[in-house]
């Protein structure tokens, strides 16, 4: 019964805490799926003529990896630190719509296995992460593939969407006096960046969803060649999201970063302004570069040269960053802890991936680079190497506010250098794979290539990164355990979260800070922080749980399962349920 | 670090869920946004199939688009009303706003039939395929509109709509002003600029 009730609470939580370790907790098993097809993959692939898979599987596994990575693993395991961190670096007790913010949670985690149910029926989705036209017909995919794929997306994009609204709310609105947009920690500002990507990104995608989905179930004729249609429409589509979506990957691991190297290089970040103003830069450039995905389908001289100088023109903002971080490290106290180390390694290796990102912006290169696994190289340089990397560091620096106990730093560097070294050995040799011709998504080559060395020592990488991966599993269980308990500012970092106990308690502030300036922990020209009460002086009021929010998510996907096997009772019944929940929830009593 | 007294105050002095919502609206026309440059960009590419001159019928429609408009005055009559804590003038305002939404969704209904029967369908073409997906979306965005206005007729008859609520009408309105915007764009490029 204890039991019962407790695993009760957390399904109708809406404590902006509990649910961003839900999100981590799913966000971090579906990115073991995810490198688990990695993996597999790999093993294919170590030798030539080899058959660990069919080609079939291996359809379905890069698909599957893109899409889980994506989708499943970095933008939710973000969404971890935006719903557990934000809030506490504002000095919020919760996000502006704790219910919605419940609600984008169940969305996400049901759209997820809703997806990778696909593969228990044997119709995992096997055209891509990005689905080209008209591959994803029902004439060349006929089955349910694409259908999982297509109705998946668009139950991830409503959680997507919701949690962006939600969180540009609660960045606009739920300051603690005191703290001016330019008085944000710069992960809040990344976070609201990114919120803004999401919310204008996500419903492009949604659009050519419909498309496809009206073309595979009612025969429309969107992406129908001979109808007239015209299939670079999807390309164009996809692109203007799945650019942006970039972003929406990068920027919440640049977010952390840029507070985990001013606090152990005890140094405020050098050019605060400047590092705020190049991440909306990239935000907004991020729009004017999509086409730079489609060199190859031949935009005319014009349209490359256009989408080649805007990509180009992104990477100064991007390097701008680059030197602001660097320039934070000159000269600090520099305290390399595992965080630490993942933040540097972030900077080495986005270095490496941007490298190779100007180097395809450019049309005549791009065109001998594209479609091999040079491309692989270069984004999961800033993939793995910028987003993972970067979320690790991020693990590693909030643990013990999450959880009240340090991660084992010793245990960590094993990670961190297992894993550094791991991505090096995945990634670099791609890079001479493919300029020696190995296309992407074939599941086999030839042995007169010679590329089976370069292939075999790539495999060993990812084996090595994934070892790394079960040490981070192994740190956290022998944490679970033994780890130290952590003060609550074990780092004697700057920013609001670190002003409250590890974890934090239930209301997060005793009484809501007054902010003055940009490190509110740091003392700065004679003044001297002074720490907020123990208990909180008067009753806090606190929103009770509620249990509409995953009754309506679980309506979504009973109509989106409806939707996917045509069955019009399935549908209504999900609807009915979702037309249940979202009344039940706008009547009860609940007060913020 | 002084300590302010923790109050229900905003930073912006606005209420979150207002600014959820435009926000919401924000999103929203990028979405529209998507489906009325798709529909321009396959305008006038359709191999087969009935055309837009031989289909539309400006007259009609623009009667529905005058509906539609005079829909979003009785909301903000409706707004008026409630804000000024008047029951009777708020019941007659969201009941004409729901009910001029829902005769402007009798034309579409109409429309769409008519068109079915003189050859445009879904498959027909890519005027048929463009057309029925952002018209019917929209219908779409009403259709929740009106059952939205009449949700909130429901809790005014029920006394659960003082002035002290009036936010959850202005919310309603933000949304149905949008929706109405957004059919102004579709009508003027859908069937005036043919």
């Amino acid at each position: 019964m204890r039991l019962r009730s407790r695993i009760w609470s957390w399904v109708t939580t809406t404590d902006h805490k509990r649910i961003g370790i839900l999100y981590g907790v799913s966000a971090f098993a579906f990115f073991l799926v995810g490198g688990l097809e990695a993996l597999i993959m790999r093993l294919q692939l170590a030798s030539s003529d080899n058959s660990v898979v069919s080609a079939e599987t291996f359809n379905e596994l890069f698909t599957m990896h893109g899409t889980t990575m994506v989708f499943l693993a970095v933008m939710p395991l973000s969404a971890a630190f935006f719903n557990f961190v934000v809030p506490l670096q504002i000095g919020a007790r919760d996000v502006a719509f704790p219910r919605l913010n419940a609600f984008s949670y169940w969305v996400f985690l049901l759209g997820g296995l809703f997806m990778n149910v696909s593969f228990l029926v044997g119709a995992a989705p096997n055209t891509g992460w990005f689905g080209y036209a008209n591959l994803t017909s029902s004439q060349f995919s006929p089955g349910l593939h694409v259908d999982f794929w297509a109705i998946g997306l668009q139950v991830l994009g409503i959680a997507s969407i919701a949690a962006g609204i939600n969180f540009i709310v609660t960045i606009v609105n739920l300051r603690a006096p005191g703290m001016r947009l330019m008085r944000m920690p710069v992960f809040t500002w990344m976070t609201l960046v990114t919120q803004f990507i999401v919310v204008t990104a996500f419903p492009v995608i949604t659009a050519a969803l419909v498309f496809l989905m009206f073309d595979r179930t009612f025969g429309t004729n969107f992406y129908v060649v001979a109808a007239g249609g015209d299939v670079l429409l999807w390309q164009h589509l996809f692109w203007l999201f799945g650019h942006p979506e970039v972003y929406i990957l990068i920027l919440p691991a640049m977010g952390i970063v840029s507070e985990v190297i001013p606090t152990f290089s005890r140094k405020p970040l050098f050019g605060y302004a400047v590092v705020v103003y190049s991440g909306l830069l990239i935000a907004i450039l991020g729009w004017g570069v999509w086409a730079h995905h489609m060199f190859q389908v031949g935009l005319g001289p014009i349209a490359d040269s256009v989408f080649a100088a805007t990509t180009m023109l992104i990477a100064i903002p991007t390097g701008v960053k680059i030197f602001n971080w660097i320039a934070t490290m000159w000269g600090g106290k520099l305290n390399f802890t595992t965080a630490m180390l993942f933040s540097v390694g972030f900077i080495a290796m986005f270095i490496i991936g941007g490298l190779s990102g100007v180097m395809h912006s450019s049309p005549p290169a791009d065109l001998q680079q594209t479609d091999t696994y040079f491309v692989v190289a270069h984004f999961h340089y800033v993939l793995v190497g910028g987003s993972v990397l970067g979320l690790f560091s991020g693990i590693y620096y909030w643990w013990p506010k999450v959880f009240g106990r340090l991660l084992s730093e010793s245990i960590g560097k094993w990670h961190f250098w297992l894993t550094m070294i791991g991505a090096n050995l995945t990634f670099f040799p791609m890079h001479f794979v493919g300029l020696l011709g190995m296309p992407r998504r074939v599941y086999t080559y030839d042995v007169a290539l010679g590329l089976d060395t370069l292939n075999l020592v790539v495999t060993i990488g990812a084996f090595a990164m994934a070892l790394g991966t079960l040490v981070f599993v192994g740190n956290v269980c022998w944490t679970w355990r033994k780890g130290e308990a952590a003060t609550a500012n074990p780092w004697d970092a700057a920013m609001l979260e670190w002003a409250i106990p590890s974890p934090p308690p239930v209301y997060n502030f005793s009484v809501i800070p007054t902010v003055k300036s940009r490190l509110p922990l740091w003392s700065e020209d004679g003044y001297e922080p002074k720490p907020l009460p123990e208990d909180p002086p008067g009753p806090i009021h606190l929103p009770d749980g509620s249990y509409w929010p995953p009754v309506t998510a679980v309506g979504i996907i009973v109509a989106a399962t409806g939707l996917l096997t045509g069955s019009l009772w399935v549908a209504l019944a999900g609807i009915g349920m979702l037309v249940v929940g979202i009344y039940a929830w706008a009547l009860e009593p609940f007060e913020v | 670090m002084t300590h302010a007294e923790a109050t229900h105050r905003t930073s912006t002095g606005l209420d979150s869920r207002k600014i959820g919502m435009w926000t919401f609206i924000g999103s929203e026309c990028l979405l529209f946004g998507s489906l009325i440059s798709t529909y321009l960009v396959y305008h006038g590419k359709s191999v087969a199939g009935p055309t837009t001159r031989e289909i539309l019928n400006i007259p009609l429609t623009s009667i529905s688009t005058f509906v539609l408009l005079m829909s979003s005055l009785a909301m903000v009559l409706a707004l008026a009303a409630v804000t000024r804590g008047d029951t009777l003038w708020t019941r007659v305002w969201l009941a004409t706003t729901a009910a001029l939404g829902s005769v402007f969704l009798g034309f579409q209904v109409y429309e769409f039939t008519a068109f079915v029967h003189e050859g445009l369908t879904l498959q027909v073409n890519l005027f048929g395929s463009t057309f029925f997906v952002l018209t019917g979306t929209h219908g779409a965005h009403v259709a929740v509109g009106v059952l939205w206005l009449l949700s909130l007729l429901v809790r005014s008859f029920q006394g659960k709509l003082g002035p002290e609520k009036a936010l959850n009408v202005e919310l309603a309105g933000l949304y149905w002003h949008f929706v109405d915007v957004v059919w102004i764009v579709i009508f003027t490029v859908v069937y005036l600029l043919q």
